[in-house]
């Protein structure tokens, strides 16, 4: 008995994304489907899009995705319609407004500054290097010595 | 008594770590060489007490002993005895006791290969050393002792959590910590020698090979949980940008960049601040890795409440050592001249370039990760940040990463030509060229941006290659390659890891580009087509594991009426966790893998999906060369450890070559 009721836990449980009873049979339809619902976050989960996620609540969302679609939403109108129901949380791709502009210009910002800083480092030390300055490092002749001990190594 | 004698060992080991911090760093300020030399003995006992204390926990794990409510919340009788030991570590308090396990381990290493170093930077070394361990000891035993014991033992445990009974999990965690905690002797090395006030290209020699075992290590831990991922988690994915990915893949570009940084201190003495900030960056990703894993402040912004003083406690210590870190290094930065010169086209030139775009590329992840926490707390704006930001934010920086890789490792150090570096590169141009044109070609009408990858790793693979030849100089072709042979083992490593990086580049675009899926109802006994294979399920039947029950079905898979492999993918319930998991059945291949993963049963038949995933071992392949060619590296004569001590054997005065 007891064996039983484990074997229908195990074929009760939906394991799995997107099934073959939710899947549209329009190709084209269908694969518009699949591209916006790996844009979609399922709220209930931890980091997974709607088209990876097990739960009951992406599986209600995947059937919302097709139904709209098949009545003739484009792709912009309806990610507008899922966020105007469950807020901007469900876009895995953040917008680019307001503050969301730090996140997405901080890699090419930063990319340009270190750019910069390592040029004006390698002119400072081309410019000392001209001026003939001494670049003495300190060392006692003993450390030196051991220095090239351990280098020649 | 053995759970209370490895809960007294740690306490133990806890106040020796006390001792090891303070007494060898006063020496050192002092100048008392007993003091200093109080360093290396207290590190190996550090290490032996905490050896015995994690022996005793994984003892009582090993017996099932549930009076210790560790072992009753992650364990069980049934439970196969390899998932007993690796249970230790499959939880929050079990894992530190194996983070702090390898700490110490690296700090006796320390001690014992560093006869060679001056025996101030080495007390210094053992010092810094000795307090990460003193953070983490009172972080165990003021907040996740692992030794507690249940007043009421009850009669069997709670079992570890299925996903984790599965052996690439089960060793993904001791190679990530073999990496983290590497990375904590170079923020040790780095942070001695700021105390020091001095950088020189010993400092660089000794603070490599630690920096290229912790990125060897963090490589293999990594590629680990991917390949985990792929074949655990049903539909084949290799990489999530989870919060928790992202925790270990920024101090894995940190590492990468500063084991190139430290090639530059050691034999050009440049960029010697710089090389000191990105060992304490490392670390402190490091720490910041083990903050987002462990409070759940990330994943769950909510989950922060469950546990703040864990949360907290974490919050400190990286406080603690980046504030302390960062002041010295303000102090003391500015001390460090350097010494070599070079144009702006030289070697050093080039590795100042891999450097930036690495710590961009980190700094990128970094801010996706944790932006929807900063966005929650400043801007009041609840958003997710998911792997379509990462995948449009991140490419570019490799894109061009991969292009200036082959030509920057041809550029002599100084003062370069491009043309004269890219020269020897026309063969590899061609190359990639027309592979990525054959790539385009064959996945009409998708976008570019596939083949372009699968280009560039033609590029990196040939540029490798090419690096490799030009190195044996001139002359007869049997020549060269006998002199091939006996190239260093840095510039094999060099080139193997490089190549390692193309390959697999190769395996994430050929993947995402060519990746063919196929979701249907099957009844027993039909068969249809996906791509070039003919799928039949015959049979789904149940199957009894040692703790837990399964259907299991049966898919044969034919090509051109020929058996290709027949496959048994399952879906698993674990009756003591509740919990249910698929267990895909791949056909792997060298070109590709054959995928299928069995659902629910409907109308008369059951759910299968069939992947045909093309190339997809080449991604671990690729990391498992780039590990090798990291631990050819590490075995370069002039880093092996023991040279000190060999060379004092030898008589003085032998001539100059």
């Amino acid at each position: 008995m007891r064996r039983l009721v484990l074997i229908l836990c195990l074929l009760a449980t939906p394991l799995w994304a997107v099934e073959p009873d939710e899947m549209l049979a329009d190709p084209a339809l269908e694969a518009r489907a699949r591209d916006i619902s790996t844009g979609l976050r399922c709220l209930v989960c931890r980091n997974e899009s709607i088209d990876e996620s097990h739960a009951e609540l992406a599986r209600d969302l995947r059937l919302l995705v097709r139904e709209r679609l098949v009545e003739g939403d484009s792709n912009a109108e309806l990610v507008d319609y899922v966020v105007e129901r469950y807020g901007e949380y469900v876009l895995l791709r953040p917008t680019t407004s307001g503050a969301n502009l730090v996140l997405w210009l901080a890699g090419p910002g930063m990319a340009l500054l270190g750019l910069g800083l390592a040029f004006g480092y390698l002119r400072r030390q081309s410019r000392r290097k001209d001026e003939g300055e001494s670049t003495s490092d300190g060392l006692s002749d003993a450390e030196s010595a051991r220095l090239r001990e351990i280098m020649e190594d | 008594m053995i759970v209370e004698l490895g809960h007294f060992t740690l306490i133990l080991a806890f106040a020796v770590s006390i001792f090891q911090m303070v007494v060898p760093l006063v020496g050192a300020q002092k100048g008392w060489p007993e003091w200093m030399a109080a360093a290396a003995p207290a590190a190996t006992a550090q290490f032996l007490l905490t050896a015995v204390s994690f022996g005793a926990l994984t003892f009582a794990f090993v017996t099932s002993d549930f009076s210790v409510a560790l072992v009753t919340a992650n364990s069980h009788t049934l439970k196969p005895l390899l998932y007993k030991i690796t249970g230790v570590w499959g939880n929050h308090e079990g894992s530190l006791l194996l983070w702090v396990l390898i700490l110490t381990l690296f700090g006796a290493m320390a001690a014992w290969f560093g006869g060679n170093l001056p025996p101030r930077l080495r007390a210094r070394v053992l010092g810094v050393q000795s307090s990460i361990g003193v953070a983490f000891f009172g972080f165990i035993l003021f907040t996740s002792n692992p030794f507690l014991r249940l007043e009421s033992p009850p009669m069997n445990g709670g079992d570890l959590n299925p996903l984790l009974q599965d052996p690439g999990l089960a060793f993904h965690p001791p190679f990530l910590y073999l990496g983290y905690v590497g990375l904590s002797m170079a923020f040790s090395f780095a942070v001695a020698a700021l105390m020091e006030g001095r950088v020189d290209a010993a400092w660089g020699r000794w603070v490599r090979p630690w920096t290229l075992a912790a990125w060897l290590f963090l490589t293999i831990g990594i590629g680990l949980g991917s390949w985990w991922a792929y074949y655990e988690l049903g539909w084949g994915g290799f990489w999530f940008w989870d919060p928790v990915e992202n925790a270990s893949f920024m101090p894995w570009l940190i590492s990468a960049a500063l084991l190139h940084s430290a090639i530059v201190v050691e034999k050009r003495e440049a960029l010697k601040s710089w090389t000191i900030l990105l060992a304490i960056l490392a670390f402190g990703f490091s720490l910041i890795g083990t903050f987002i894993v462990r409070s759940g402040v990330i994943t769950s912004v909510h989950a922060f409440a469950n546990d703040p003083e864990r949360g907290v406690f974490i919050l400190f210590i990286l406080a603690f050592f980046m504030g302390g870190a960062f002041l010295l290094f303000a102090l003391r930065a500015g001390a460090m001249e350097a010494k070599g010169v070079f144009a702006l086209v030289s070697r050093e030139g080039a590795l100042i370039v891999n450097n930036l775009l690495l710590a961009v590329s980190a700094l990128v992840v970094f801010i996706g990760t944790i932006w929807p926490l900063l966005a929650e707390m400043f801007f009041d704006r609840t958003l997710s940040v998911g792997p379509p930001f990462f995948n449009s934010a991140f490419s570019p920086f490799v894109f061009v990463l991969a292009v200036v890789l082959p030509i920057g490792a041809l550029m002599p150090w100084k003062r370069a030509n491009i043309g004269r570096a890219l020269r020897p590169l026309l063969p590899a141009f061609g190359l990639a060229l027309a592979g990525g044109l054959l790539a385009y070609s064959v996945a009409s009408g998708q976008s570019a941006i596939g083949p372009i990858f699968i280009g560039l790793s033609v590029w990196l693979v040939a540029g490798a290659v090419i690096d490799l030849y030009t190195r044996t100089g001139r002359g007869a072709l049997a020549g060269r390659l006998s002199r091939l042979t006996r190239l260093p083992r840095a510039d094999w490593g060099k080139a193997v890891a490089h190549a390692g990086f193309g390959l697999t580049l190769f395996g994430v675009a050929a993947l995402t580009t060519y990746e063919s899926e196929d979701i249907r109802i099957a009844h027993i006994g039909e068969s249809y087509a996906v791509g070039p294979y003919a799928i039949t399920l015959t049979d789904v039947r149940e199957h009894d594991g040692p703790n837990y029950i399964a259907l299991m079905g049966t898919v044969e898979v034919e090509r051109d009426g020929r058996p290709v492999a027949t496959l048994h993918p399952e879906r698993r319930f674990y009756p003591v966790a509740a919990m249910p998991t698929t267990e895909a059945a791949i056909d792997g291949g060298f070109t590709r893998d054959v995928y299928v993963v069995l659902g629910e049963a409907q109308q008369g038949g059951f759910a299968l999906r069939t992947y045909i995933k093309p190339w997809a071992n080449w991604i671990w392949g690729g990391s498992i060369i780039m590990a090798l060619g990291g631990a050819l590296s590490l075995s370069d004569r002039r880093y092996r450890v023991a040279a000190g001590a060999r060379r004092q054997a030898e008589p003085k005065g032998v001539p100059a070559e």
